[in-house]
């Protein structure tokens, strides 16, 4: 078998570049065309009527004004007479027209009678949800109240944080054309090569029937790899109109509403420990939503999860509201803040730096990662300049704005998923590399081309990559930041499958065999021997018309050591309060970081960066608001459902742990973990800057100003 | 959103006689910021749609013998562009500032932020003006996070625009023009409640426009305005405070102190006014003002750190304009 292990960092080339991503001009200047730029000649446009309500029975339909509505080609109903809507903005019926006007307008001609049911839209409060919280069963570890008897200090606390949407810019839909037996399919997805084989099962055609093609993708943080109920009915919708191309992207209302959401994590948590800050004992009654599927347990404790004597309890909460989908690090933000928070609170009441308590502590986090939490403790501790500015609970000093740093941690796996990638020498020289994946704005295509680069002694810009259909070799979705591990990995292997080739072609020219030689600096060289080389494009002449065409395969059963899992990451938050506004400013991010082998540490820096910036949204602003009394979403919209722009996100520090030894381990996946440790750090700075726990995320002045309220009160 | 009519008149006299006496059936289009989410949302379904913009009469900023005269269709930005309000009335400047996007400012006009409809979610959400569900405002016992700390009969909305406290506060007329000629009101007199779900906040007749605002000279005026807000990109003050202080030597002489985004109309808080009569403006004559600025406040379930925040604002719009010259 070739090598295809990675060149040592130090001969490195190519990989290790901090290059700009290949697709930044195209999308910063407008040229890039995402899926639902597109305007097909003949399109047809299409309009859901989704559910008014949160629980009701559809009585009856009548859709007989709508098919007679100017412009209307055809309506499909999804949901009829007798189907229980659980949701709302759940899909009832769609309705696809020449125009979008026209099919808004046709919509409104369904007649439908709706029985309203009871519905539950909200959980922080679990005393009021009755029957719709089902109790997952005690889990049980040593003996917890045993061990609350020993401990010298004992802390309790509630904390919750509440569902959040993924608010893709671009929002979810297709164009999608059924012509015969064929339908071509260009889809906003996560997950070019298996999104067709989905699509086809629900309308029974064979995968092979359909063509996805897709360039870029506006957003998706785990919400997009199913073809959805809109992608099945605007197939058939398209059928049903003579196969004319048929448009649907929700619209924001819709996209908020149903088009995922990230569960809810509310806790009651007691933590026993020593005086020395060794944690012996944790108690958590947990409760979440996200839909009517309730919501998982997050992982907690969170990394110091063997904590020898613990009592768990959780409740999936069925909510009537949208269904849940994966959000960047499902769960983890969740467990990340309940944990850190606990451990925090704590902290402050042993008197304890929280920093000494999670290293006093390290050995209840799994083995092969402690070492890493302490040394980027130590990092992120020197970036934030933790020993001069951290202090006891509460500013003292004068004025209404106290200033407090708080920590966060984060840990992830990141194993490379299954890839084929098909590496192509030609003739004149160019290379293409080509694989059925996707980029989701974190750099992909440029990451691939820098691990051909390196593998064939090219510039980066020598290789173009062609990704985007499913035509091309299968790569699995985009989740679980499983893609970069995947796609450099199949790419190496493809890479040095294909260069192998080459070496036997050029081999007799330069009086060797194939094994003696080397491609760098743009030739082919005997090993060590720049005097007896060719240049590349001499070499690849020697093809005469046939180009080199040779697939690697990434088998996450067995990468060869290429990539691999597991990383660690600390973030830390400075942050400014102003306790009679109770408004809070963020001063400054730190985010240190491990996933092993770094391709482009630019690249990887700015996915970091990215992730704390919605980081910053979920601690401070984020927040879906439901309204009890008519079950519907108040803020399905970008005005009240807050984000931060520019001037709310303060200094962000990023720093990648490229330690050797990290990087021997081969590459990791980055895009979930350091969106992990971000609000249980700025919530922990909160309570640090004004000397008071705010409970509920997001820590909004309202919150924060009924904590201090409490705490004078109290 | 419904099809429409579409007319660009170039003389308020014109527009005048295309709009119609009856509300709904035809809407004023300025710089559409507002207007066309409520179109798209179907709250605003109107039949004609009649663009002012092109009306030149209605445009430009001019120092006159009354004041500085401000066109309805004067964008935000050109509003915080212009030298005049920059130095003579800087919480102007500051309210207009407030609207926290460039786009929105290049956008949206100053008529149209006096005119343009509460943010309220259950208003928006399709529950009328006062937000009901079976002659019940859903706000009460609802989500009233944003609401009224100052409810005025069934209204629970706020009004939204940030403009209108510094206007008031700095004595500005409105200037309207209708089918019977012109009038001109106090711009405080723009705003009233509504007595039913499908009513209107302002005073303006369905076939009336607001042409222009006239600000008198604020040489000698200590004016500021001071906005808490969450996040500043593209957000929503949660409360504004504006106020204008003629001072006496080193004491106020008489004090304007306007509360927005607390009442549905901007809400003057006449106490705080009298209180500071009188008075020199130091940290605790502020705070004093603050306090009697939220006497009467009547929040909900969730609103009343909106008291606290309109104490504080006041506060420091006071302290604000005390450094101010003039
Ligand atoms: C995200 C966001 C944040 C915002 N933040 C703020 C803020 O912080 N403070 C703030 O004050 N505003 C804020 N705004 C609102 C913005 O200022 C208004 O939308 C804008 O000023 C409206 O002006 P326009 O010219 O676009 O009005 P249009 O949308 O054209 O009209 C608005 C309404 O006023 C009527 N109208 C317009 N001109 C006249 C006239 N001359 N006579 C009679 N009726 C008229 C129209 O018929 C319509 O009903 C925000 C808006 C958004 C979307
Ligand atoms: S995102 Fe930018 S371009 Fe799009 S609507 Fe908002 S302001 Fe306009």
């Amino acid at each position: 078998m070739p090598n295809y292990s990675w060149p040592p960092m130090s001969t490195r080339k190519a990989i290790g570049q901090r290059l700009s991503r290949h697709d930044g001009i195209e999308k910063s200047t407008g040229r890039a065309k995402y899926n639902s730029d597109l305007n097909k000649p003949g399109m047809l446009q299409s309009a859901l009527l989704t559910s008014p309500y949160a629980h009701a029975r559809v009585r009856s339909i009548d859709v007989s004004a709508a098919e007679k509505a100017p412009g209307v080609t055809a309506v499909r109903v999804i949901a009829p007479a007798g189907t229980e809507l659980q949701w709302q903005s759940q899909e009832i019926a769609v309705v696809a027209a020449a125009t979008e006007p026209q099919a808004r307008d046709a919509v409104r001609l369904i007649k439908i009678d709706y029985e309203v049911l009871p519905h539950v839209v909200r959980e922080e409060d679990i005393s009021k949800v009755g029957n719709r919280a089902k109790p997952a069963g005690e889990q049980l570890t040593g003996d917890p109240d045993k061990a609350f008897k020993e401990a010298d200090v004992v802390n309790e606390g509630h904390y919750g944080i509440p569902v959040l949407t993924h608010c893709c810019l671009e929002s979810h839909g297709q164009v999608v054309q059924w012509n015969g037996d064929q339908v071509n399919y260009w889809p906003s997805t996560q997950n070019v090569s298996g999104i067709g084989g989905d699509l086809a099962k629900n309308i029974e055609l064979p995968a092979t029937a359909i063509k996805v093609h897709q360039d870029h993708i506006g957003g998706g943080f785990g919400s997009k790899f199913g073809s959805d109920r809109w992608g099945v009915e605007g197939a058939k919708l398209s059928k049903a109109s003579g196969g004319r191309p048929v448009k649907t992207f929700l619209d924001r209302a819709t996209e908020l509403n149903i088009a995922g959401n990230r569960p809810s994590a509310y806790a009651k948590i007691k933590m026993g420990a020593k005086k020395d800050g060794t944690i012996i004992a944790w108690e958590s009654t947990s409760w979440a939503t996200g839909g009517m599927g309730g919501g998982a347990m997050p992982p907690i404790p969170y990394v110091i999860t063997n904590i020898p004597n613990r009592r768990l309890n959780h409740s999936a909460v069925a909510t009537n509201g949208g269904p849940l989908r994966a959000w960047r690090a499902p769960n983890h933000p969740q467990a990340s803040f309940l944990t850190c928070a606990a451990v925090e609170d704590l902290a402050a009441k042993l008197g304890m730096d929280p920093i000494e308590v999670f290293v006093k502590n390290i050995e209840y986090a799994p083995e092969p990662r402690r070492e890493s939490y302490i040394y980027q403790f130590k990092k992120a501790a020197e970036l934030s300049e933790w020993s001069k500015r951290w202090h006891r609970r509460g500013d003292s000093g004068s004025g209404p704005v106290k200033r407090g740093l708080g920590v966060g941690i984060c840990s992830w796996g990141g194993a490379g998923h299954a890839s084929t990638c098909n590496a192509k020498i030609n003739p004149d020289g160019s290379v293409d590399i080509e694989l059925g994946s996707q980029d989701l704005g974190t750099g992909t295509r440029t990451i691939i081309a820098q691990v051909a680069a390196e593998t064939l002694g090219l510039p980066v810009n020598a290789v173009k990559v062609k990704l985007g259909d499913n035509a091309l070799p299968p790569s699995n979705g985009s989740g679980g930041s499983t893609t970069v591990g995947g796609v450099s990995s199949s790419t190496r292997i493809a890479t040095v499958n294909a260069l192998d080739k080459l070496f036997e072609k050029v081999a007799p020219s330069l009086n060797t065999t194939a094994d003696k030689l080397e491609a760098v600096g743009g030739k082919i060289q005997v090993k060590g021997d720049p005097a007896k080389s060719l240049t590349w494009a001499a070499a690849c002449r020697k093809l005469g018309t046939q180009s080199i065409s040779e697939q690697g395969q990434n088998n996450p059963r067995n990468p060869l050591g290429l990539n691999t899992q597991g990383v660690a990451g600390v973030q830390i938050a400075d942050v400014s309060v102003d306790v009679e506004t109770g408004v809070v400013k963020m001063n400054r991010m730190v985010a240190v970081q491990d996933c092993g082998l770094v391709v482009n540490p630019k690249l990887a820096e700015s996915q970091v960066a990215g992730a704390c910036i919605m980081s910053i949204c979920g601690a401070l602003m984020e927040e879906r608001v439901m309204d009890q009394q008519t079950g519907r979403v108040l803020n399905p919209d970008m005005e009240f459902y807050k984000l931060a722009g520019a001037a709310d996100i303060g200094e962000i520090i990023v720093h990648m742990d490229l330690r050797e030894e990290l990087d021997k381990r081969g590459v990791i996946g980055l895009g979930e973990p350091p969106t992990v440790g971000g609000v249980a750090a700025i919530a922990n700075a909160v309570a640090n800057a004004i000397g008071v726990r705010v409970p509920i995320i997001p820590l909004t002045p309202d919150r924060v100003l009924r904590a201090l309220e409490e705490r004078r009160s109290a | 959103m419904q099809a429409f009519e579409y007319a660009s008149p170039t003389s308020v006299k014109e527009a005048i006689g295309m709009l119609s006496s009856q509300w709904g059936e035809a809407d004023i289009l300025a710089g559409g910021t507002d207007l066309l989410a409520l179109m798209k949302e179907y709250i605003h379904t109107p039949k004609r749609v009649i663009n002012i913009k092109g009306i030149k009469e209605l445009g430009g900023i001019a120092k006159t013998a009354a004041g500085l005269r401000i066109g309805a269709t004067v964008t935000l930005d050109e509003l915080t562009e212009n030298a005049a309000v920059r130095t003579e009335y800087p919480s102007l400047h500051q309210a207009a500032m407030g609207v926290s996007s460039p786009q929105i400012r290049n956008m949206g006009t100053v008529g149209g932020d006096l005119c343009q409809r509460p943010r309220c979610w259950y208003f928006r959400g399709g529950h009328g003006i006062l937000g009901q569900e079976n002659g019940k405002s859903l706000a009460v016992d609802g989500e009233n996070r944003y609401h009224a700390i100052f409810p005025k009969s069934q209204a629970y909305y706020v009004n939204a625009s940030s403009l209108a406290p510094a206007l008031i506060a700095l004595g500005a007329k409105a200037k309207i023009a209708g089918p019977n000629g012109n009038r001109e009101v106090p711009v405080e007199q723009l705003f009233v409640v509504p007595s039913n779900n499908s009513g209107r906040e302002l005073s303006l007749a369905a076939n009336e426009i607001l042409t222009e605002i006239v600000v008198p000279s604020a040489r000698g005026v200590k004016n500021a305005t001071y906005e808490v807000r969450q996040k500043e990109a593209l957000d929503w003050p949660l409360v504004t405070a504006s106020v204008a202080i003629k001072m006496k030597g080193s004491s106020v002489a008489s004090a304007r102190v306007v509360l927005g985004h607390v009442g549905p109309t901007p809400v003057v808080a006449t106490e705080a006014e009298q209180m500071l009569a009188g008075k020199s403006l130091t940290q605790d004559v502020a705070t004093e003002a603050g306090k009697s600025a939220v006497n009467g406040a009547q929040p909900m379930s969730g609103n009343a750190y909106k008291v606290q925040l309109a104490r504080v604002a006041v506060k420091r719009a006071l302290l604000e304009a005390a450094k101010a010259r003039g």
